[in-house]
């Protein structure tokens, strides 16, 4: 079940295990979504839901994956915590945007 | 040998006895010792409790280690009779007792549709050539002196798969059977029995290196709540995950998305079976290969959960854990493009919980929170049929006259029905055992009062309806 995520240069992965879903991770969705289309990234991001990213106490847990800028994530991958619909735009401005190197 | 609260049956408790010994020696060693030392284990002796002689009592024993260690490799049904447990149970049909005092009123005669009985020496005797086994006589004897003998198997088993052999044996019939596991829990001797993959499940988690190689999901069937008599279900998650398992999903998240997509197909369609239960569907196949063509086409819900995992975690690996024996084929099915590693049975699931020495009701809450309302209520009989109907509803597609099967003998009426134009209904949800998954046949406990615990555990879930759900599988299915 592979999809062709060759155009794409980021993963967004939202956590939607138990803990996180009970925090709202169908809202951090939802407003994933607009905020994608509002910084107009969605042909560049892919949006994915996860299973359990580890974090139960610290959620919605969001997990950043293959960006461009690696200096920036020298780990390949990037854990963002306690986001909700009311803070994400602003943690997406903050520590996801730059790293799209646009 | 006196059964603990936890099971039902002295023969589930054999064979979790097996289950135990065995995953306790996958982790501890002693495997290789298994066929000679568990059998002393479990029948110490010296006098048998339980067959003719120690020796017969532990040949079985060694014979359910087979079963629990992958059972015959060549037989390709999950299901299989072991020989030498099965006691040859009498098959004579309606049988006149010396508890027949030859009265006068005689209400077996009278009663007797075919004239079968005649009293011939002050005795009810039954002609066998025109008897055709209807128990009215057992019924209306005031000594109840007139008993049916029937083998339990046989009599369990709804599509005639099992019948004796010449050695008085019971026999599968492979082509006929659907791999319910009615016999498995009906059997008295516990002489039919599912294959276990649990040894298989344990190189899984070991291999995975504390899921750092590749990470093991559990997918839990949403009739595990009723089986939580010793702990609540919070509590079983961490057990399970205890095991070893990275993450618990419920199965119930993908019946969310069956539902969607039989509620979408049905509107094209208008007429068609559910196909979540895949002894129902393998039933259709075998028994009205007319009618194969309604039966839907959406994935199961476990099937829908795993493929889920699976794209947010390619290289996931997958177990089902559930009550159910016909899931031990079903992943194997071409259709299911090896989404499922492996599926373990709930009595198979709290064998290997004690093996490990975790005591279900000292641990701490996990949540488990993935699924609706709709999603939960699957494990019981007609909990499709509302689901589809609701949701449909909230699409605006109408006409939709669902009916619940419950139990092959009602799916063998309504098919009949359908078959040749007479179903009033036109969303058929057909489940093999009665009751539902709640009732499963590798269910611990098979109590009626578990399909409350289903309705309490689907009111208590957080989504009561299945839009988020079905964002989730659309977020998956985008480009």
């Amino acid at each position: 079940m592979r999809y062709n995520l060759k155009h794409k240069i980021m993963v967004i992965k939202v956590c939607v295990g138990s803990s996180c879903h009970l925090k709202g991770s169908y809202d951090v969705i939802e407003q994933m979504k607009y905020i994608l289309k509002k910084y107009d990234v969605e042909d560049l991001v892919d949006l994915q839901a996860a299973f359990c990213l580890g974090f139960c106490s610290q959620g919605v847990t969001v997990k950043v994956e293959d960006t461009p800028n690696v200096e920036k994530m020298p780990d390949g991958e990037l854990f963002l915590h306690n986001v909700n619909k009311d803070n994400a735009e602003e943690i997406f401005a903050k520590e996801v945007y730059p790293l799209l190197n646009l | 040998m006196e059964t603990p609260r936890l099971f039902d049956t002295n023969v589930q408790y054999l064979k979790y006895k097996v289950l135990k010994e065995i995953i306790r020696r996958a982790y501890e060693g002693g495997l290789e010792d298994a066929y000679t030392e568990i059998p002393k284990i479990i029948s110490p002796g010296p006098k048998s409790e339980l067959r003719c002689c120690i020796y017969k009592e532990r040949a079985v024993v060694q014979e359910r280690i087979k079963m629990a260690m992958g059972g015959n490799k060549n037989n390709p049904n999950v299901i299989e009779v072991i020989d030498i447990a099965c006691d040859e149970c009498p098959v004579e049909g309606m049988y006149v007792t010396p508890a027949c005092r030859g009265c006068i009123v005689h209400n077996c005669k009278e009663v007797c549709p075919k004239g079968a009985i005649s009293i011939i020496n002050k005795k009810a005797v039954i002609d066998k050539d025109k008897c055709i086994e209807c128990g009215k006589c057992t019924q209306a004897c005031p000594y109840s002196a007139i008993i049916a003998q029937h083998r339990p198997c046989v009599q369990s088993c709804k599509v005639k798969a099992l019948s004796v052999d010449e050695n008085k044996k019971a026999k599968i019939d492979n082509d006929k059977c659907i791999s319910c596991g009615a016999c498995v829990y009906k059997c008295p001797f516990g002489a039919i029995q599912d294959k276990s993959l649990v040894l298989d499940i344990i190189s899984l988690l070991q291999n995975s290196d504390n899921n750092k190689k590749y990470k093991v999901y559990a997918i839990i069937a949403p009739a595990i709540v009723s089986q939580c008599k010793f702990g609540r279900i919070a509590q079983v998650v961490t057990a399970i995950k205890k095991l070893g398992f990275y993450q618990v999903v419920e199965a119930a998240l993908g019946a969310d998305i069956t539902l969607y997509h039989e509620a979408k197909e049905w509107s094209e369609k208008k007429l068609m079976t559910t196909s979540c239960c895949p002894a129902f569907v393998r039933y259709i196949e075998k028994n009205f290969p007319d009618l194969a063509k309604y039966i839907s086409s959406s994935p199961s819900p476990m099937i829908e959960t795993a493929l889920l995992i699976r794209h947010s975690d390619p290289n996931a690996r997958i177990v089902f854990i559930g009550p159910c024996s016909a899931k031990k084929f079903e992943y194997r099915l071409a259709k299911t493009n090896n989404v499922i590693d492996s599926v373990m049975s709930f009595e198979e699931l709290q064998a290997f919980v004690d093996a490990r020495g975790i005591d279900t009701t000292q641990m701490e809450d996990s949540m488990l929170d993935n699924a609706s309302y709709y999603g939960r209520i699957f494990a019981k009989s007609g909990g499709i049929a509302k689901g589809v109907a609701d949701v449909a509803a909230s699409m605006g597609v109408e006409g939709v006259i669902p009916i619940a099967m419950n139990g092959i003998d009602e799916c063998k009426m309504a098919l009949t029905r359908l078959k040749f134009g007479k179903a009033a209904e036109n969303f058929f949800e057909g489940m093999a055992c009665e009751g539902g998954c709640v009732n499963g046949a590798l269910c611990i406990t098979h109590s009626p009062k578990n399909v409350f615990d289903v309705d309490k555990y689907g009111n208590e879930a957080k989504e009561k309806t299945i839009d988020n759900s079905v964002k989730l599988y659309e977020l998956n299915q985008k480009l």
